[in-house]
């Protein structure tokens, strides 16, 4: 990498993240610990069906789906090097078969994408997902 | 605020069968992370819950980020015991409704 782009890459980071406003591991592990409140979490068969290569990060599109033999109430996602930890928070009312919810979401950055299911017993699932992002969410001109 | 938002599912399905819902809402999703001409932040303005019932029973709920892209998407699946009128319901900041409906017959 040039020194220019180098340059470019880091003033475009400076006017992404005017403050310290940026979610961590560590915040991220604090959001699924007061969402998962001392329940029992573990791998599993979650499904997070993300492009690993996005060019924009403005609009990636994104789908979890639960195993096709389980019941779930609720899928939660988070990330961990957005401005914060939560993207999605959907919950369904009846424990639900094969539950997916498919959306498009903003990636400031290459990172992990985490996925909890929460099954009708309040046990989780957890799967993670790598993206890399060469154009980030919020680089766009705001008009 | 001219507010639309759009619902699409199947006009009639079988008992218990699983369908998609597809949904979508116009709105710009500013983050409140992003500084304007100004150099300042431009206030947050999201879409925070989008709701959907069936003839006011809640079925689906989502909770929203700022991480939700703009135009927020989203398909979930579905089964249904009646038919009746389903109907998705979009809150946000400032004030911010949006609903949309449509009917299922159920065989």
């Amino acid at each position: 990498m040039t020194a220019r782009r180098q340059f470019l890459a880091g003033a475009l980071a400076l006017a992404c993240v005017p403050s310290a406003a940026r979610a961590t591991p560590e915040t991220v592990a604090e959001a699924v610990r007061q969402l998962v409140a001392g329940r029992q979490v573990r791998d599993g068969a979650l499904t997070i069906d993300v492009p690993p290569l996005v060019e924009n990060g403005n609009a990636v599109p994104l789908t979890v789906a639960a195993p096709a033999g389980l019941s779930v109430v609720a899928l939660h996602v988070f990330t961990e090097k957005n401005p914060q930890p939560h993207v999605l928070h959907a919950r369904f009312a009846a424990p639900t078969p094969a539950a997916r919810v498919a959306t498009r979401v903003k990636l400031a950055d290459s990172q992990t994408v985490l996925a909890l299911a929460e099954l009708p017993d309040g046990t989780f699932l957890r799967a993670r997902a790598d993206v890399i992002v060469t154009l980030a969410a919020c680089i766009e001109d705001p008009t | 605020m001219s507010a639309r938002g759009l619902v699409s599912a199947p006009a009639r399905v079988k008992r218990g069968e699983v369908f998609e819902v597809k949904t979508l809402v116009a709105h710009p999703m500013e983050t409140g992370f992003r500084p304007g001409f100004d150099g300042r932040l431009i206030p947050r303005d999201i879409v925070t819950r989008m709701a959907v019932s069936l003839d006011g029973a809640e079925l689906f709920a989502m909770e929203m980020s700022p991480a939700i892209a703009a135009n927020p998407y989203v398909a979930f699946p579905m089964t249904l015991e009646k038919g009746g009128v389903l109907t998705v319901e979009w809150r946000g900041d400032n004030g911010f409704v949006a609903e949309a409906r449509i009917a299922i017959a159920v065989a």
